[in-house]
């Protein structure tokens, strides 16, 4: 088996994973905390793409760098999708706390289908080319093979946002809030906690993680529409599946995995399959761990 | 301190509380028993905001907070040792302790606190960094106890602090409740079922039956009242 084809698949799965995981991140948060499937999440990954696009189609007239535009227009889609994200939940899920689990479930998916029937209305259906922001470093020019510039900043990117959410949970007030709401609700309520606020702190950083993920993969593959949430949104769910909905270094974990199982799949066996190895693996998973690759670890003593 | 006026408390369109009117004074520690599924646990979470009554009212120190919100009730100084202990599992025993003391501000007392608590209790000490599901019940119930402790309450609620545990370590438990109560004067509600115990260290009982009070006296009339003794004590 040739190696070198190997390690350079390892490592597009590699970039491939890590943007699922962060998406994947904000399922398994807002699940671990409201058991809800936010079925609209790839919905907001896609306006924070569609957000990222149209401010650096602006700044770009204005004569900025291909860096500084990224950054800045980075920060609006952020900004943007935690709001999209703040208000969904309180439209569409809030007044169903107390409902039935099966109400906030189909709220969700009439969410996300308005969500791209509002951005393929206001803006177009086809697909739009995403301006190129990273330029190519000299320095990458040995790896190029296995790693392009894009896929550095990928890599680094999403390694940073990950060590900044790692420390967020741990050790800010908002970070042990939302611990202590996820593993014990009512007894968050009787400490003090306004739950109502965390959740929607929840939302927020979930969102704002999507709407990176976004920016990145809007900056690889050099194109964007309205549709792009479907697939990421599902691809992302089954990675926050694969690793343990509700866990979060499961969701790293199952993003990863399942990128890299993808590419792996598509170069070797074929590409028009890639769809069918990340459900397979899902499948396979399911039925051999049903809680997902780190599922609970410690259980409550009652 | 504490003015419990007629709450009726519904779970759907189950009623819980039918109709529960209850006085506790500053000082004071007052217990209710009663069997399961008399209302107590439902008693404790609406006085906490958590399941609020429907109808009646709650005044704590003259105001109403029936209408409150559990975060708001918290900052008035009334905490709850919830049935069950609800320890967070996956929090280790200092972030357990550092929860309770969510709403405070001042670190340096909070962190003073903390140490007087693993002097009381040396086995939270020492397993400080390990995660609360992963301690004995009794050792839950007094990180428990002592995480409502660092909230700094003025009414501390528990329910059924004794359940599940050793003769050895109810013994202590109750010891420690009648302490924090004496020396930090800290107004005591104590739900039980240990009715025998709880009405030795109370200065007066409630009785509760099917979501309402049947029974009112000192702790020590109750405890030789006969309806008292052949349904709760087992005499
Ligand atoms: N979440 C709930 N949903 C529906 N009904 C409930 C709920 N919690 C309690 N109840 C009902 O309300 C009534 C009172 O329950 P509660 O827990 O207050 O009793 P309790 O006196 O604390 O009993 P125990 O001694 O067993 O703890 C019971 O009939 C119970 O079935
Ligand atoms: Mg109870």
């Amino acid at each position: 088996m040739d190696s070198e084809y190997f390690f350079e698949l390892l490592c597009g799965g590699l970039v491939k994973g890590s943007i699922y995981a962060l998406i994947a991140l904000g399922y398994t948060m807002v699940y671990g905390i409201i058991q809800l499937i936010n079925f609209a999440h790839g919905e907001i990954y896609m306006i924070g793409a569609f957000v990222a696009f149209i401010v650096s189609g602006v700044l770009t007239l204005t004569g900025y760098g291909g860096p500084t535009v990224l950054l800045l227009a980075a920060v609006i889609a952020i900004i943007y999708a935690a709001a999209y994200g703040y208000t969904l939940e309180k439209i569409a899920y809030r007044p169903l706390r107390a409902a039935p689990r099966l109400s906030p479930l189909i709220s969700a998916i009439g969410a996300s289908i308005f969500l791209t029937n509002y951005v393929q209305l206001a803006q177009t259906p086809d697909f739009l080319p995403f301006p190129e922001l990273i330029t190519d470093f000299d320095f990458m020019e040995p790896f190029s093979r296995y790693v392009s510039s894009v896929d550095l900043v990928i890599l680094v990117v999403t390694t940073l946002t990950m060590i900044a959410l790692t420390v967020l949970i741990k050790y800010t007030r908002v970070g042990k809030a939302m611990r202590a709401t996820q593993q014990d609700a009512v007894m968050a309520r009787l400490v003090g906690i306004n739950v109502d606020r965390v959740i929607s702190a929840t939302f927020i950083i979930g969102s704002a993680l999507a709407a990176i993920a976004g920016v990145l993969i809007a900056s690889r593959t050099g194109q964007i529409n309205s549709a792009i949430g479907f697939m990421a949104g599902i691809k992302a769910f089954t990675a926050a599946v694969l690793g343990g909905i509700g866990n979060i270094p499961g969701a790293v974990l199952g993003g990863l995995v399942l990128g890299i199982a993808e590419t792996l799949g598509a170069g070797y066996i074929s590409s028009a399959y890639e769809d069918v190895f990340a459900f397979g693996l899902l499948v396979l998973i399911l039925v051999l761990r049903p809680a997902g690759l780190l599922g609970k670890a410690v259980k409550q003593k009652v | 301190m504490l003015e419990v006026r007629g709450i009726q408390t519904f779970y759907g369109n189950i009623q819980a509380l039918k109709s529960v009117s209850l006085s506790i004074r500053e000082g004071e520690i007052v217990t209710l028993i009663g069997a399961n599924g008399a209302g107590k646990s439902t008693t404790l979470m609406s006085i906490c905001g958590v399941t609020p009554p429907r109808h009646g009212e709650i005044l704590f120190r003259g105001q109403p907070i029936h209408r409150l919100g559990a975060e708001k009730i918290v900052t008035l100084g009334i905490c709850q040792v919830p049935e069950g202990r609800h320890i967070f599992p996956q929090m280790s025993v200092l972030e357990n302790l550092e929860m309770g003391a969510y709403l405070r501000q001042d670190k340096a007392a909070i962190k003073a606190d903390v140490d007087e608590v693993f002097e009381r209790f040396p086995i939270l000490g020492k397993r400080r960094q390990q995660a609360g599901g992963t301690l004995s019940g009794g050792e839950q119930q007094m990180l428990a106890i002592s995480r409502a402790l660092l909230a700094r309450p003025t009414l501390l609620l528990l329910d059924e602090p004794s359940l599940g545990l050793a003769p050895l370590i109810i013994k202590q438990i109750f010891e420690i409740i009648r302490k924090i109560n004496a020396e930090s004067n800290t107004t005591v509600f104590l739900v039980e079922q240990n009715a025998n115990q709880a009405l030795k260290i109370a200065h007066r009982g409630y009785v509760m039956e099917n979501g309402a009070i049947t029974l009112e006296d000192r702790a020590d009339n109750l405890l030789s009242n006969e309806e008292v003794k052949k349904a709760y004590l087992g005499i």
